[in-house]
């Protein structure tokens, strides 16, 4: 097992992306945060704090479950069976600009996901995509727009994200 | 938002009754449901899940709710429904439910929601064909759905079944959604009372995890939710009690028992109502009622289920 970011480097990454977002944002456009459950969701909870401490305006937060619009439900790959949570996004998504969060972009299937998903809760003015790790290898056209950490990981190796929210620590790791 | 049952696996293929279901199973249903809700609420109700499969929608009996709900369910999960009655089928010329089914089933249909007037017959359907099967009522057996939307509402509203004092009430002997309730709310922990005069109780009463009382007055006080059951005269032969005002005398939820309960019971049907029967409208409409909740959370539970014997059946195949 290696470490590929310690907990510094996570929190330095977090801080530089929201930087390079904030760059991006125009003060009049309305902007919010979902991140993608479950890893994405807690990353998401920490840019959003930092993004509105750097706007200076309160940004709203949402939770993005993708199972039911996962491509591998009636083919299932792998051994663990995918559960269905919910999504929770309290506001409207439509017209707004949003942040997608997700904790590593590989294949780009989780992402497709979840653009279709959040296309049916509305019709946003744009969609960003921000990821901690891009590790490569993708197996769709699907490009983040904000990468802290990017490395090329062989398939046949795992990239694990470990926060301290669930894991009780902060590191990214391959094995 | 640390979920439980994280590493669950649900396995079973069919639905068919919640008696041979463990309390982790039924929390998993009710914990999958949740997810599903916001299918229902948003701006496209409907999720690409079950895109390609069929769902048959086997109906030997008549049904409002049930029925539409399991095809709005399906529907809002892009599945393609078919809607099957027994009068307007071949059924009227006499072909055999199995017959009926392993016909359907050669066109290639993956899920099989049936309703029989005969206890057992799911199972029976389950063991010859290779569909998944969904029991939508069988009998005096069984209403697996309903009562998962019964104690899904009742977790909703309380947080949990532990501990809770759940009354059911009336026509207990012909009612498969007490039996499927008396299973899933005393896996969950909550202690169950039938109340009902002795004609409509079930045979075999004491096997069951259950209090009888024979009047609704003597236990109303202590309850913190009760189920009225319909009083279903197309299923009862000659008469079970001496008339119907007699009845709704000792055994109808009338605003005036309302007064005696806690002011937070839960009141439940799972409907059809009959109005001033075994419940005033006044109640049925009135605050403590949940019966259009349950109607709503049917729907959210009834993808899940949906979601959950697909998934089991796919996993299998792939094996």
């Amino acid at each position: 097992m290696k470490e590929i970011l310690s907990a510094e480097q996570i929190e330095k990454a977090l801080s530089d992306l929201v930087n390079r977002i904030a760059l991006d944002i125009d003060p009049n456009t309305e902007v919010a945060v979902i991140g993608i459950r479950s890893r994405g969701e807690i990353l998401a909870q920490r840019l959003v704090k930092k993004l509105s401490e750097k706007l200076k305006r309160e940004i709203e937060l949402g939770v993005l479950d993708i199972t039911l619009y996962r491509d591998d439900i009636n083919d299932p790959q792998g051994e663990t069976q995918p559960t269905v949570r919910s999504t929770e996004i309290e506001f409207d998504i439509s017209d707004k600009l949003i942040i997608l969060v997700d904790d590593v972009l590989y294949t780009g299937r989780s992402t497709r996901s979840a653009l279709d998903a959040l296309m049916d809760l509305g019709r946003p003015k744009a969609i960003r995509l921000a990821v901690l790790v891009d590790r490569g290898h993708r197996e769709l056209p699907i490009q983040a727009d904000y990468v802290s950490c990017r490395v090329d990981i062989p398939e046949a190796l795992k990239v694990s994200v470990h926060l301290t929210e669930t894991d009780d620590v902060d590191r990214v790791t391959v094995k | 938002m640390g979920k439980k049952n994280k590493k669950f696996e649900w396995t079973r293929k069919h639905l068919l009754g919640l008696r041979d279901l463990t309390a982790e199973e039924i929390g998993f249903i009710l914990d999958t449901a949740e997810g599903f809700e916001q299918v229902s609420t948003r701006s496209i109700k409907k999720a690409p899940t079950l895109r390609g499969r069929v769902v048959v929608n086997l109906f030997f009996e008549d049904s409002t709710r049930t029925r539409v709900s399991f095809g709005l369910a399906a529907n809002r999960l892009s599945a393609d429904v078919i809607d099957f009655s027994k009068t307007s089928s071949s059924v009227s010329k006499g072909e055999t439910l199995l017959d009926t089914a392993r016909n359907l089933e050669a066109m290639g249909i993956d899920i099989v929601v049936i309703r029989h007037c005969a206890g057992g017959a799911p199972k029976l359907l389950s063991k010859n064909i290779n569909a998944s099967v969904i029991n939508a009522g069988d009998g005096f057996n069984e209403h697996p759905t309903q009562a998962l939307l019964d104690v899904y509402t009742i977790r909703k509203e309380r947080g949990s079944l532990k501990g809770l004092k759940i009354g059911i009430a009336g026509d207990i002997a012909h009612s498969r959604v007490a039996r499927s309730d008396i299973w899933a709310m005393t896996k969950l922990g909550a202690e169950v009372t039938l109340i009902g005069p002795p004609t409509l109780m079930p045979g075999k009463v004491e096997e069951l995890p259950v209090k009888v009382c024979y009047k609704l007055d003597d236990v109303i006080e202590e309850l913190d939710v009760i189920n009225m059951l319909r009083i279903q005269f197309e299923r009862m032969g000659k008469a079970q009690f001496p008339s119907v005002r007699e009845y709704s005398h000792f055994f109808g939820l009338t605003v005036e028992r309302m007064k005696r309960a806690k002011d937070d019971i839960i009141v439940m049907h799972p409907g059809p109502i009959n109005r001033g029967l075994e419940i005033e409208s006044q109640v049925a409409d009135g605050a403590n009622s949940v019966i259009l909740k349950q109607v709503s959370n049917g729907l959210a539970v009834r993808m899940a289920v949906l979601f959950l014997v697909n998934q089991a059946a796919m996993k299998r195949q792939k094996k």
